[in-house]
């Protein structure tokens, strides 16, 4: 173990939060640093290299023939893992839970992918910027229909939204204004795209269509002109409505589970204070996401938010395999990457509405607990695919030295330092699979299992085999525990 | 409360269909000339309806209800809603769920059920949802659903594949989700969620062992769960209520390709169904119900519908009363709530009538009042 200035718990909590896991081996190189130095790396990703998707494209030729979408959901949770810019990867994660567009509709899928690479680049922007490239994005304006809303015959699917779960929240504003904000939207649409097959592998693009556009006077929250689209989001960013729907969001996302959406315009926020603060940011600095994050991890009441929030299924399996070690290669096991969030409810790129995934305690139900635990007690399942897995990406890491976790990392490092009484290596795991807090109950269990057999020994090879053994068996008992559902 | 005449074992199937099902161009009043006027784009051309009376007719993609509501087995529910109605999607389908109009309740209808049919939990199949994600319809405080994703691999610590060491595995599991005073609501509620996991699992295995038929299902998404709810109440598992979803009708544009597949794939699985049930001798005790968020606009936007109000629902089963109940929205403009078709019966009454004279239990707590029932069954 390396000495450092930080906690490791709570810089543990920060790349669970602010990413999607770490591992020991990273924090401790990450040892010369202070918590706030981190925050400001996480909000700073263009400091980082981008990753390397020439791999990818190599070893996974789906990814040249964008007619089938599961490939690209693979490579998100791919990248999740591998970028070395998380926070970036997280913010479009959070775009894509409220601006929640599915696949399943255009099946046009290089215009889903540039979608999320948008939310890469303006994820950290401020919000004016976000709402004008969403009004622009080729696959939400399909998604939504404003296609089909034109002059004279509005169709106000883009408009409602706009306002109902992209901004202000419902009860900020009235059904005029959704017709009115509708109207100011007419000839806001993109190019039809050519068949993806055989060839067109590329994106749609906006189209303003002036002549399609209703240019009569609007009355939108009370302000009357000539609005086009982009006016209307120049009102809706500045309201404070906006501030407090965005600020709860991001504290729903990254802090602690708030009442589901719908709510909100009757339940106040868990931690009104803290909302309070946020959109006062998000007021003084015409809405940038990014001080407000800044504020938000900085704060207190982020780093005491341990464990109080349900993994999402996309945090739960990103986090595991960041610890197990395996995925950092982009192998033949790639494409379980989709399936296996989808199984547990979130199935990236293809949400069940535009409402977005019901988050925290509703990601629970018994069909999806049981899919969790299942995949998290196969993660640390057997030594020898581990091993084989992180020897393998040893040699392909280009002598870099290799900081991600492992199977074998975590069983070698029980022996190096002898941790071999069974509360000694309780606690122990508990800090490899990510500083976890356990109930006494939890515990107790836990060691009058580890009991049974006393203490580890690798005295003998027979000895090493077995204790490697019941090493895995634990770990395997705590990834399958209630405490392991909270991040 | 159960009601004394409640001892019955009936059972409720609930589809859900979401996005909002286009209900003018499932049961089409035909002979309006409103309708045409006002569909000129996504209207059902009269050689595509298969009439009821002189005014209505089903689409032709439903025949397979059709033939259902021929041999008087299918109750059409007309303009069906609720006052004030939301248009928005998320919000509309909540009220649906939970019966409460004003607030956002956390307790769903059938939620409430469950926990008066099985206020032990003695039974974790009491209620089975297949699909993922629960919907708000099922939860409620202290009351088990089990959720599937997969009938066929359902199951927990389904990876250790060493028979000893995965009984030690799932006696650990139980230990630790065991719930303990004082941890918490959320963790209470994993607790409980993941011992009866264990215990669903355990009787779910016997389901695809013991299912034999000679009706082949479709393949498609609402044909696969209709086939699960089969398997699991041909299996004799206790369960009450069913709950599936068929998504897609959503039809903001391009309505005239995408809701004929959605129909036919409904009315065809929902006809396989019953037969499959029929051929078992098991079908006499289950009803189903058809429902969605609300209607669509009276008007179409020249390439699908918008969000509307009223729209209708089915039960369907051979003990239910066929044929035609409520009224059907008036399509004159004057009539017309905001563009929409007006409700003329409150979906609240249609529950209470499923709760109480099918289920056999007190309708009034569960929907929040009294409402008119209606003459569903035999």
């Amino acid at each position: 173990m390396v000495s450092s200035k930080l906690d490791k718990k709570l810089t543990s909590h920060l790349f669970r939060r602010a990413g999607f896991g770490t591992t020991e081996d990273e924090i401790d190189n990450l040892a010369d640093k202070s918590y706030e130095d981190l925050v400001d790396d996480l909000l700073s990703p263009e400091k980082q290299p981008e990753i390397a998707e020439d791999i990818l494209r190599r070893y996974h030729l789906e990814l040249n023939f964008p007619d089938t979408h599961s490939g690209w959901q693979s490579y998100w949770i791919y990248r999740m893992i591998n970028t070395a810019r998380p926070l970036e990867e997280k913010m479009a994660l959070f775009w894509h839970h409220i601006f929640a567009t599915s696949i399943g509709k255009s099946e046009h899928t290089p215009s889903a992918v540039a979608q999320i690479n948008t939310f890469r680049r303006n994820g950290l922007s401020n919000m004016k910027q976000i709402l004008l490239d969403l009004a622009k994005d080729p696959a939400i304006l399909f998604w939504l229909d404003n296609c089909e809303n034109h002059k004279g015959e509005p169709n106000e699917n883009w408009g409602r939204e706009l306002l109902e779960l992209f901004s202000m929240g419902v009860g900020n504003y009235t059904e005029d204004d959704i017709k009115e904000a509708s109207r100011a939207f007419t000839g806001w649409t993109f190019v039809q795209p050519l068949p993806l097959d055989p060839y067109a592998r590329y994106d749609s693009e906006f189209l303003y269509v002036d002549d399609d556009h209703d240019h009569g006077e609007k009355t939108f929250l009370g302000e009357t002109g000539n609005w086009n689209g982009h006016d209307i989001i120049e009102i809706v960013a500045r309201q404070p409505a906006t501030a407090k729907f965005i600020s709860r969001h991001l504290y729903n996302f990254f802090v602690a589970d708030e009442p589901q959406v719908p709510a909100w315009n009757i339940v106040p926020p868990n931690n009104p204070k803290a909302i309070k603060n946020m959109v006062k940011i998000y007021m003084d600095t015409d809405g940038s996401i990014k001080e407000i994050l800044r504020f938000l991890f900085n704060s207190d009441f982020f780093k005491k938010s341990k464990f109080k929030k349900i993994k999402s299924p996309v945090e739960l399996v990103t986090g595991v395999i960041k610890i197990n070690g395996k995925h950092r290669f982009p192998g033949a096991d790639f494409g379980t990457l989709s399936t296996t969030v989808a199984n547990m409810g979130q199935a990236v790129l293809t949400p069940p509405t535009v409402e977005g995934w019901h988050t925290g305690k509703e990601w629970i139900d018994a069909g999806t607990l049981n899919e969790r635990v299942n995949f998290s007690v196969d993660s640390f399942g057997g030594k020898e695919i581990s091993t084989v897995d992180f020897e393998g990406r040893e040699s392909l890491s280009d002598g870099q030295s290799s900081t991600a976790g492992g199977v074998k990392s975590i069983v070698d490092k029980i022996r190096n330092e002898n941790k071999v009484e069974p509360a000694d290596l309780l606690n122990r795991c508990l800090e490899l699979l990510g500083y976890i807090e356990i109930t006494d109950q939890t515990r107790k269990e836990l060691i009058s299992e580890l009991n049974k057999d006393g203490p580890l020994s690798f005295s003998t090879d027979s000895d090493s085999s077995a204790s490697e053994d019941r090493i895995i068996k634990i770990l395997q008992a705590i990834v399958s525990t209630i405490e392991f559902q909270f991040g | 409360m159960i009601l004394t005449n409640g001892s019955n074992q009936n059972t409720l199937v609930v589809v859900q269909l979401t996005g909002g099902n286009d209900f003018m161009n499932t049961v089409v009043p035909y002979a309006d000339g409103l309708y045409k006027d006002f569909r000129p784009v996504v209207g059902i051309p009269n050689e595509r309806v298969l009439p009821i009376d002189d005014y209505l007719g089903f689409n032709s993609d439903v025949r397979p209800i059709k033939d259902l509501y021929d041999l008087g087995q299918a109750a059409i529910i007309q303009g069906v809603g609720y006052p004030n109605s939301s248009r928005s999607h998320f919000r509309s389908m909540d009220i649906w769920h939970t019966c409460e109009p004003d607030i956002v309740a956390t307790e769903g209808w059938l939620g409430k059920t469950v926990r008066i049919l099985d206020p032990s939990t003695d039974n974790p199949l009491t209620a089975v949802s297949f699909g993922r994600g629960l919907p708000r319809a099922l939860t409620a405080q202290e009351v088990m659903v089990t959720s599937v994703g997969d009938l066929d691999t359902y199951g927990l610590m389904s990876g250790i594949e060493a028979k000893e060491q995965r009984t030690q595995a799932l006696d650990l599991f139980k230990r630790v989700y065991t719930p303990a005073i004082g941890s918490g609501m959320v963790q209470d509620y994993l607790g409980r969620t993941g011992v009866d996991v264990i215990r669903g699992a355990e009787l779910l295995k016997k389901a695809p062992q013991m299912y034999k038929s000679t009706v082949e299902y479709g393949d498609n998404p609402i044909a696969s769960s209709l086939r699960d709810v089969a398997r699991v109440h041909l299996a004799g598992l206790g369960t009450r209520v069913f709950y599936t979803q068929h998504g897609g009708y959503d039809t903001h544009a391009n309505e005239v390709p995408t809701h004929p597949k959605l129909l036919t794939d409904l009315s065809t699985a929902v006809g396989d169904f019953f037969q499959d049930l029929k051929d078992h001798n098991a079908d006499q005790n289950v009803a189903l119900l058809v429902f969605t968020e609300f209607g669509r606009r009276v008007k179409d936007n020249n390439s699908g519908t918008d969000h509307g109000a009223g729209g209708g629902a089915f039960v369907i089963g051979p003990r239910v009363n066929g044929g035609l109940f409520a009224e059907y929205p008036s399509l004159d403009p004057s009539e017309h709530d905001n563009g929409d078709l007006k409700h003329t019966y409150d979906f609240r009454g249609l529950y209470s009538t499923l709760l109480e004279r099918w289920m056999g239990i007190d309708p009034t707590e569960i929907v929040g009042g009294t409402y008119e029932q209606l003459e569903l069954f035999k």
